[in-house]
């Protein structure tokens, strides 16, 4: 046995004080781990993948074909667009709040209603 | 790309990384399971999603609701700074960038630590007695060196688990690609292959090099272009930083790169190297790892160590010049405050020109250029054609300053 322990060494903090970009860092937790998910996520698709892929070229599917399988070019893209949508669809409100800062000043639902409910 | 058309997406065609097994496999290169592959496809993705989607959010919030607000001009880059760091826009998009690079060093020490006695002996087989690995057991890190661990990499590039110990630079080499989304190509060593032809196309024929120095080599990614460029010259590659040389010579050794030699040094202070013995002083990416103590005495070593004619060549990210616009260079800055690189925002504010002419280069023996790194532009992505993506600091587009020694 090795004296290293992979698991505890591998998530270690690297020397240096952390900087915290939100005011309240539980914030920052809770997404840094929601990021951890969507990363875990987006192995197991791409995983589910390779299965379909194998499935359908053998008709059968192995945990060492799992591993040694290599996607040509084509299906290199066609994963790597996958994986994009995946991150668009996880991240859009994020790409909602960049198109709301160049849309200048927008209506609120209230005052729109304000508006049709007069008469004058 | 007619043959994407068939995938779930449409017919929408694919710009982005390339699966990371197209990076290039040497002998040492650690093993990867599909899941952990799937993992660095993932960073790479994300890293390349931040740059192309997010960042371009953080100009705009700028220009639409941070400057309005400034009551006087900004003088500084620290001044945009702190205001940036009050915007929402910013903060999600740093605090996403953050956590990527941490989930990139966990995701990349996992790999290595759980495979580090397989690993470590193969290293170690290739490497024991071999003359061309000189580390120097007596040898004091420079503060440059340990003071914090750069780019968020624990125990950065110089900390061994056990004697010999060569996980942290595995590390380093096994995740570039998910930092880079790709950009350095298949050996991650796009910077060198660039550096190389700039050389041989801007030096001319009748520049011959016989003894290269590399200061900062690291494992060598950027070295290796240069000893095959010049296979009979001798190249020899400085770090201070033993598990990089180590992993370097075996990394060297099974791509078949016979001419280099990796020693263990502090780059400020070379004596085991005479007067003028070098043809040309290299350094690539490594300025910015080092000091305002240490740059007047590397410089004054590159001098030294120049035969008459030689050249120096320092490969780095662009200066904050005049003309560049306090954003960018707050930008530029993210990785020295928020990702463990501290001297980059001082080393990039300074006159490098000032610097090398008093380090006794003549201002006319100045040299001036640019590179982008060369990949396989059909399987990498390309820094040189990719307008799409800035990044800033991490573009994989450098300049070039440098200097002939006077004959
Ligand atoms: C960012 S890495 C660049 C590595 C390499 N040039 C490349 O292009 O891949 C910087 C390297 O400089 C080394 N370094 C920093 N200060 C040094 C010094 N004073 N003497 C020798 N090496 C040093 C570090 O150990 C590290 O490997």
């Amino acid at each position: 046995m090795s004296d290293i322990d992979p698991l505890k060494l591998a998530g270690a903090k690297a020397k240096g004080k952390r900087p915290w970009f939100f005011e309240d860092a539980d914030v920052e937790r809770v997404m840094n781990i929601t990021l951890a998910l969507m990363q875990e996520v987006a192995v197991v698709r791409e995983r589910l993948d390779t299965v379909e892929r194998l499935l359908e070229r053998d008709g059968a599917v192995t945990r060492e074909a799992i591993e040694s399988y290599t996607p040509s070019k084509s299906e290199a893209d066609e994963r790597g667009l996958m994986m994009q949508e995946y991150i668009a669809r996880c991240l859009r409100i994020l790409q909602q709040d960049r198109e709301a800062l160049t849309r200048g000043k927008e209506a609120s639902s209230e005052e729109v209603a304000d508006e049709f409910a007069r008469t004058d | 790309m007619a043959d994407t058309q068939h995938g779930p997406s449409g017919d929408i065609s694919y710009d982005g990384p390339p699966d990371y097994r197209a990076v290039g496999r040497h002998g040492v290169y650690p093993e990867t399971s599909h899941d952990e592959i799937a993992r660095f496809n993932f960073l790479a993705q994300m890293n390349r999603h931040l740059s192309t989607k997010l960042m371009p959010g953080v100009s705009e919030a700028f220009e639409t609701r941070i400057e309005p607000k400034r009551e006087t001009a900004y003088e500084t880059r620290h001044q945009v700074r702190k205001d940036l760091v009050k915007d929402p826009l910013f903060q999600w998009w740093s605090a996403l960038r953050r956590a990527t690079m941490e989930n990139r060093q966990q995701a990349g020490r996992w790999v290595t630590l759980r495979q580090a006695e397989a690993l470590n002996a193969k290293v170690h087989e290739l490497t024991d007695g071999d003359p061309r690995l000189k580390l120097d057991p007596d040898f004091t890190l420079p503060r440059g060196v340990c003071a914090i661990d750069h780019h968020c990499m624990p125990g950065s590039y110089h900390f061994e688990n056990t004697p010999g110990d060569i996980t942290g630079p595995a590390n380093y080499d096994a995740g570039i690609f998910a930092t880079t989304g790709g950009m350095l190509g298949r050996f991650n060593d796009g910077g060198g292959v660039a550096v190389a032809e700039w050389v041989k196309k801007n030096l001319g024929a009748d520049f011959k090099p016989k003894r290269i120095l590399d200061l900062g080599a690291g494992l060598g990614h950027n070295v290796l272009p240069l000893a095959e460029a010049f296979p009979n010259a001798e190249i020899i590659a400085v770090d201070a930083a033993g598990p990089m040389l180590r992993y370097g010579l075996a990394r060297a050794k099974t791509m078949g790169i016979e001419n280099v030699t990796f020693i263990q040094g502090d780059v400020a202070s070379l004596s085991q190297f005479e007067d003028e013995s070098f043809d040309w002083v290299q350094s690539t990416m490594f300025l910015h790892e080092t000091s305002y103590k240490t740059m007047p005495m590397i410089f004054a070593e590159t001098q030294r160590l120049l035969k008459p004619g030689g050249i120096v060549l320092h490969v780095e990210q662009p200066q904050y010049s005049q003309d560049m616009p306090l954003f960018e260079q707050a930008m530029r800055d993210w990785d020295a405050f928020y990702n463990n690189e501290p001297f980059w925002t001082k080393m990039h504010e300074i006159d490098l020109d000032d610097w090398m002419v008093k380090a006794g280069f003549a201002k006319d023996d100045l040299i001036h250029g640019g590179v982008a790194a060369i990949v396989d532009p059909d399987i990498f992505p390309s820094a040189a054609e990719d307008t799409e993506q800035e990044d800033y600091g991490r573009k994989a587009a450098w300049h070039v300053i440098g200097a002939r020694k006077s004959a």
